[in-house]
């Protein structure tokens, strides 16, 4: 890695120190190696056997003033993965996408599209697809690539559901209160947070664990604590298990 | 493996599901516990010196195991290397539950099933598929056909296909 990359390492430190301001007892610490990530195992998901999310060739823009790449990517869930060719044991590199937006941009290249993440000096990510119709199938899958989309989505549900229930069968499913744009092919992740209610409150790493446990609210059904129905693999809202297990078996 | 290690980071800094100070132990071997500030944001685990505004490391929760252990813990593991574990010590057997269970929830695969269920179960309530009013029924990824072929998958399909 060379010294732009520690700088940019080193800036990120002091960013976050000034975002949060000093807590007494923090002290500043340059990493002295990179950020462990266990990419074994980010390796065998990359290449396991389940079902993708998107795959083809993009090209990829090396950096502002670099060359493209032409690569093999694999979306699966938050994951844009990419790899010198579809039958490589593992990846060359992966981008995390989680709060990023991506749109179309004017480039030499053409189909090209941008994977855009905020903060300062922050990377954008240039790819090029080779047709107009992988364009924008791209664009749309990486726009709602992001697990902060997904939850929304799955919380709406809950909710949903939790409504008929309570109105005690098919009542329509009420409209829905706040999702990313549909069509455009941009959307912001991030934003989502607050329009559905959370308040992001920023967690500080000080000693003072109590003010870290930042829990993201439980569906608004009044319908109890979470249980889980393990034949299922997944949680169900309580209360609703028992009506599902009788539904289901 | 190439990363966008500085986004990551700022994920770090996001509201978290669930943060708290735990002993903390790697799969090495004779490695020993330490205090670890631990935060989970989406399907990360991100963990950080209890001093320090940046993490040392995160994992990608994705195909893994939660596992309770005696007395008063839990681990994680990867279904590729089920015997490389990293330990975690909890302060009660009611924190220990609660980070289980939110680990266990805290994977993208995870949330697709959730997903897919919800859909199929308001479609047989209501007739109508709740994703088209959020125009992503056509989605790859909320189709059915995307779940793994695994056990736990197919279980969750077959029961949909008795509903029919």
């Amino acid at each position: 890695m060379g010294s732009s990359a520690l700088a940019g390492r080193v800036l990120c430190t002091q960013q976050a120190l000034h975002a949060r301001g000093h807590g007494p007892g923090t002290r500043y610490a340059a990493p002295a190696a990179g950020m462990k990530l266990n990419e074994r195992s980010l390796a065998f998901y990359a290449t396991c056997d389940a079902p993708v999310d998107n795959a083809g060739f993009l090209y990829k823009k090396g950096g502002r003033h670099a060359a493209y790449h032409r690569r093999w990517f694999v979306l699966r869930g938050n994951m844009l993965f990419y790899f010198e060719e579809p039958g490589s044991r593992e990846p060359v590199g992966v981008i995390i996408l989680e709060g990023c937006t991506v749109e179309l941009v004017e480039a030499a290249e053409e189909f090209a599209f941008a994977v855009r993440f905020a903060g300062a000096r922050a990377r954008t990510y240039v790819l090029a697809a080779e047709s107009q119709a992988a364009m924008e199938g791209w664009v749309k899958a990486l726009s709602r690539a992001s697990f902060d989309y997904l939850r929304l989505v799955v919380r709406e549900l809950e909710q949903q559901l939790a409504a008929m229930r309570a109105a005690g069968g098919a009542a329509p499913p009420r409209r829905p209160s706040a999702l990313p744009p549909r069509e455009n092919g941009c959307a912001c992740a991030r934003s989502l947070q607050s329009v559905a209610g959370d308040s992001p409150v920023e967690t500080s790493a000080a000693a003072d664990t109590q003010a870290h446990c930042v829990t993201q609210p439980r569906p608004h059904c009044g319908l109890g604590t979470l249980t889980e129905a393990p034949e299922l693999g997944f949680v169900a809202v309580g209360g609703l298990v028992p009506a599902l297990c009788q539904v289901l078996i | 493996m190439r990363y966008n290690e500085k986004e990551l980071r700022a994920l770090s800094r996001q509201p978290a599901e669930l943060a708290a100070e735990l002993g903390m132990r790697g799969p090495k071997k004779g490695s020993v516990a330490k205090r670890r500030l631990v935060k989970l944001v989406v399907n990360f685990l991100f963990y950080f010196r209890t001093d320090e505004a940046e993490p040392l490391g995160a994992l990608l929760l994705e195909r893994c195991r939660v596992a309770q252990e005696e007395p008063g813990g839990f681990s994680i593991s990867f279904v590729e290397d089920p015997e490389r574990k990293y330990h975690f010590e909890c302060c009660s057997q009611e924190q220990c539950e609660q980070w289980t269970e939110a680990l266990r929830r805290a994977s993208y695969e995870y949330m697709r099933r959730s997903l897919i269920f919800y859909r199929n179960e308001i479609q047989k309530m209501t007739g109508k598929d709740p994703l088209e009013q959020f125009g992503i029924s056509e989605e790859t990824r909320f189709q059915l056909s995307s779940l793994p072929r695994d056990g736990l998958s197919a279980r969750v399909s077959s029961r949909l296909d008795e509903l029919d």
